[in-house]
């Protein structure tokens, strides 16, 4: 009896009617939020989650309870499921909407996969720098390198999560505990110019003393980075051993650029180079004769083979500002297969190599940053995701479905008509 | 007989209306209309300089022939010149053009910041919309400078509407500085003159500068002289102006400024710069002849030395001249009258009439599509413009199919209405400027921009053919006694053929949009936006349909239904980019905001008149009438 109401509950028309329904409603809030949450935000809110509670828009707050994204696409997944099994029949007339609907569950579930399995991270090189590794666009890490042998080193590595709960860090490779005092999402920082110093340095030891940083609002759009801050204080045995600044200022490729070039018109290359020097300076310690460099840093994927950037191309139409082209000449070198070979990435021209996608994602290069001294710069999006021809697919069944049902509607409906 | 002819007969008078349109413009004094034949490059693009004049103007002055007196009433005869003759005279002619009321200002807190003369006081102001000319707002450029760059440090979402004119005008200004430095600086006095006599200052100038930089003895005077002018072209090329000068070796167009520039690296000063500045002098002294046969011989030398980009900038000024898209609305709005008459008396030879007619303008349409196609050598859509052209273009294809089948008058009003709201749309798009801007990077590529773009934009067109239907219904069914069982049945038939070719359409579109994002930066879906406007018409149409299915909605309902749909679509067409953020932003604007709101409340108004119960419908109102099939179908929405 129950049985028998839940298969009737979970094979319903009604069911996927409502389900459809709140798709719309929370698809249309979703975008609406992206105007003051930002898009990551906003598909953290809205689509990645089970259950929407309270919604923030155009800075109200709206007490409402929906369905997030994760549930109402389990839920259709379940009722396209549940309805086929239960209704399937092998029929001629029905084989394109069949096909459809097995189309749109491959499409649900590959991007459950998607959402699940893929991982997206960044490169960013200038013209002339090899890189073995990829950062994460929004995943930072505050990782302790030490020496562990002549050729190789060891690394903690503490997720910024942890470092945001507050606690102190332990971990067994380490004689210190960390202790977190401040830690800020979104930070901003400003050289400390010997002239206008406003106020005593954030800590004694490190890059505060050149450098400020204070709190910022979360970036807005996937176009944007957070640059999480930390102050953190080292714990050992007898005691502090000091107070430190960590930054994703310091350590992110993309940032450190950022920094240049803000500096470069005003105060030239070579002290934008100076400046820039001061804040990558790496951070250390000596604790028991054994040297621990650490650094707040977005967390890192590691290939086994290598890229160069050769030359980084950004062209415009003749006598605008208005791009044309971006790509990359990239050397590809990889030891295990002894592939030593050059590639170019160009926008929708992407690399696809060793189960990863490489593609062009911004780039500072050309005239004008020739004129400005700056080095040619390159940033690729790299993208690993096992899942990535389930929509190719999908799309390929749904459209040949719908397509046939057409076709099966047309046939009747002018055959209708050609009748007496 | 009469009644047989009717419909070739009104098809051949508009047809020769339309081909009289097309008659080329002869010059009576000064020959502008050739000179708007010559080619130039602007924004990246090879044009005719007619197709700068009238993309100018119209981001200048919103429209496209310039009214020098609208002050006076519309009953008074104004003096108008075309976009080509306003362009001459600010090229080469400023002394002239800057006191021309160009320059459209709306928002009254900007006229008072330019200390503008008020348009209730100054008797030289159209009070509707107040023009006024660069020497006008000369006195205020520093402010205005200043005010520009203080607002543009807001952003642009957040800038109400006082800041978003300021903007608006100072984009305009630079345009107008950038036009006016094509062929010579624009504060030249005597540019003929001042090209030989800079000519013959770089030996002498050059020769002090060595000497001066060498410790030597110079000739200050020729220095100065030589200095001082090339500061002026230094200054000029920074407008970046117009490239005019075609390219001589280097396979570049150059502007004036760098053309005079470069000739201190001893490059030769290309004879056109010459050529323009014959022009400059006898347009300056009223000289008919000289201006004219400067024009021709500048002519004849594009003719010889570049015969392909005088012939495609030929080609477009004729497209220009052709006008298709606002023809082709003249044509459906008249057609449209009479397939709404036709419905009425139920007269055959109206509603063929009609037909003919929309098969005319659907020609004229179809010509204009094809001729921007081959003119960009890109797909048919590339920018919200020309979506707007193509989603009309689809619709009336639609709705002449559905008229071939049904015969009832219904088809043909879709395709004309459609094809007039469209071609409206489309007309006040174009005021942004170029319609064939170059595509940047990530666009640049005619294979998505083939399939996504045009999928897509057929989902949308069958999306409004669905709802446009949806009103047919619903309009004629409360309003008048014309919705008898037969055409709502077939209307209704027609509404569910449609939202299943709408959802193929659409779905396919966003899917192949998902791709080509896959294939640009590795993320099939991003949440984007325009994705999520697409996703929902691709959701909306499904729930239809499921709707359909499920027996939750019958005809009114399915009806009703489609009319929602236009509210879908029309927010993923306009809505999202309003916004102001994610991909696809292009921006916000007032009037946009206005009509959109204006469109989506009067969509909720017909399903609120939809849902009347159906004793108010006046085809439904007589029970008489009514067979126990269509009360059933008509009360399906107030069931559920």
């Amino acid at each position: 009896m129950l049985a028998g109401r839940l298969i009737k509950f979970f094979t319903s028309l009604r069911l996927t009617v409502v389900l459809l329904a709140f798709a719309i409603v929370l698809v249309f809030i979703g975008t609406l939020a992206q105007v003051d949450e930002g898009i990551y935000n906003a598909q953290g809110h809205y689509f990645r989650q089970w259950i929407v509670l309270g919604l923030d828009l155009f800075g109200h707050k709206i007490p409402l309870i929906l369905p997030g994204g994760y549930l109402i696409g389990t839920m259709l997944l379940i009722n396209l499921l549940a309805a086929h099994i239960y209704r399937f029949q092998f029929a001629v007339k029905k084989i394109g909407i069949q096909l459809a609907h097995a189309g749109v569950i491959l499409l649900l579930v590959g991007q459950l996969a998607t959402d699940m399995f893929a991982n997206e991270s960044q490169i960013s090189f200038a013209e002339g720098q090899t890189r073995s590794y990829s950062e994460s666009a929004n995943h930072y890490e505050l990782a302790f390198t030490s020496a562990s042998g002549p050729h190789s080193e060891q690394v903690v590595a503490f997720p910024a999560e942890m470092l945001a709960s507050g606690d102190d860090l332990k971990d067994a490779n380490l004689p210190f505990t960390v202790r977190v005092k401040q830690y800020w999402n979104n930070s901003d920082t400003q050289f400390r110019a010997p002239m206008v110093q406003n106020g005593p340095p954030l800590t004694t030891n490190g890059i505060a003393l050149n450098f400020d940083f204070w709190p910022t609002n979360d970036v807005k759009t996937t176009d944007d980075k957070n640059a999480p801050t930390a102050q953190i204080e080292l714990l050992g045995p007898n005691g502090s051993l000091g107070d430190w600044i960590v930054s994703d200022w310091s350590d992110d490729g993309a940032k450190i650029e950022e920094i240049r070039e803000s500096y470069t018109p005003e105060l030239g290359a070579s002290m934008a180079e100076k400046i820039v020097g001061e804040l990558t300076q790496p951070q250390s310690i000596d604790v028991n004769g054994k040297k621990f460099t650490f650094a707040m840093r977005p967390q890192q994927v590691r290939f086994p083979f290598s890229l160069t950037l050769l030359k980084a191309t950004h062209t415009v139409y003749e006598g605008t500002d208005i791009p044309k082209d971006f790509r990359s000449r990239v050397l590809l070198k990889n030891s295990h297969t002894g592939e030593s070979r050059e590639v170019e990435i160009s926008m929708n021209n992407p690399l696809r190599y060793a189960g990863l996608t490489f593609y062009q994602q911004q780039m500072t290069a050309g005239d004008e940053t020739e004129q400005a001294g700056l080095a040619p710069w390159s940033l690729l999006q790299v993208v690993h995701n096992p899942s990535w021809l389930t929509p190719y697919i999908g799309c390929g069944m749904v459209a040949a479905g719908l397509v046939i049902q057409f076709m099966f509607h047309l046939a009747g409906f002018i055959s209708r008509r050609r009748a007496p | 007989m009469m009644k047989r002819l009717l419909p070739p007969a009104l098809t051949l008078v508009m047809a020769i209306w339309f081909l009289g349109q097309m008659r080329p413009p002869q010059d009576a004094g000064f020959a502008y209309s050739k000179l708007g034949k010559l080619p130039v490059v602007f924004n990246g693009r090879l044009k005719p300089m007619d197709s700068l004049a009238r993309n100018s103007l119209l981001q200048i002055n919103e429209m496209q022939t310039l009214d020098l007196e609208p002050w006076k009433s519309m009953w008074q005869n104004h003096k108008k010149i075309t976009a080509i003759e306003w362009l001459a005279n600010v090229m080469m002619n400023p002394q002239v053009a800057d006191n021309w009321p160009v320059f459209r200002v709306d928002n009254p807190d900007l006229i008072m910041f330019l200390k503008l003369p008020d348009r209730d006081t100054d008797q030289h102001v159209d009070r509707e919309h107040p023009a006024y000319s660069w020497n006008q707002i000369a006195p205020s450029f520093d402010a205005f400078d200043k005010e520009n760059e203080r607002v543009e440090q807001i952003e642009p979402a957040l800038r109400n509407a006082y800041q978003r004119d300021v903007v608006k005008v100072h984009e305009r200004m630079e345009l107008y500085a950038q036009l006016a430095n094509t062929v010579q600086p624009h504060e030249a006095q005597n540019w003929k003159q001042d090209v030989v006599d800079y000519e013959n200052a770089i030996a002498p100038g050059l020769v002090a500068l060595n000497a001066q930089q060498a410790g030597k003895k110079f000739d200050q005077d020729a220095l100065n002289e030589f200095v001082g002018e090339w500061n002026l072209f230094n200054a000029m090329a920074g407008r970046e102006p117009p490239l005019i000068v075609p390219p001589e070796n280097s396979g570049k167009w150059k502007n004036v400024a760098t053309v005079m520039m470069d000739a201190a690296k001893n490059q030769p000063v290309s004879p056109v710069v010459g050529q323009y500045a014959a022009m400059t002098a006898a347009l300056q002294t009223q000289d008919v002849a000289g201006f004219n046969s400067a024009v021709t011989d500048l002519y004849s030398s594009f003719r010889s030395s570049f015969p392909r980009a005088l012939a495609r900038s030929n080609a477009e000024v004729f497209f220009n001249q052709m006008q298709p898209f606002i023809n082709a609305m003249v044509i459906y709005i008249f057609a449209g009258l009479l397939a709404i008459f036709s419905w009425f008396n139920l007269s055959e030879s109206l509603r063929r009439s009609a037909v003919w007619l929309i098969g005319l303008a659907f020609l004229i349409h179809t010509t204009g599509l094809i001729y921007r196609i081959i003119l960009q050598d890109r797909p048919p859509v590339t920018n919200l413009y020309s979506s707007a052209i193509f989603i009309g273009w689809g619709a009336c294809l639609l709705g002449l199919i559905l008229e071939k089948f049904y015969k009832n008058g219904i088809g043909a009003v879709v395709s004309a209405g459609m094809g007039f709201i469209t071609l409206i749309i489309a007309h006040n798009l174009s005021l942004d400027g170029d319609t064939m801007e170059m595509m940047r990077a990530v666009l640049d590529t005619n294979f998505w921009l083939a399939t996504h773009v045009v999928a897509v934009t057929t989902g949308y067109a069958s999306t409004f053919v669905a709802g446009f239907l949806g009103l047919i219904y619903i309009v004629r069914g409360v309003f008048t006694k014309t919705l008898d069982d037969v055409t709502a049945k077939s209307l209704a038939r027609m509404i569910y053929g449609i939202v299943c070719f709408a959802t193929l359409f659409s779905f396919v579109g966003t899917v192949l949009g998902g791709i080509w994002a896959d294939q640009s930066w590795g993320r099939f879906w991003g949440w984007d936006p325009k994705e999520n406007g697409a996703l929902i018409i691709v959701l909306w149409n499904a729930l239809i349909l499921h709707l359909r299915w499920g027996g939750m909605i019958r005809e009114r309902g399915l009806a009703n239904c489609a009319v929602f749909g236009n509210v879908v679509t029309s927010w993923s067409w306009f809505g999202v980019n309003m916004l102001g953020i994610g991909l696809h932003s292009y921006g916000f604007t007032d009037a946009a905001f206005k009509w959109l709101s204006l469109f989506v409340s009067s969509q909720l108004g017909f399903i609120a008149m939809g849902m009347l119960p159906t004793k108010m419908w006046k085809s439904f109102a007589d029970k008489s009438q009514l067979t126990p099939d269509t009360e059933a179908c008509a009360e399906g929405v107030t069931k559920k």
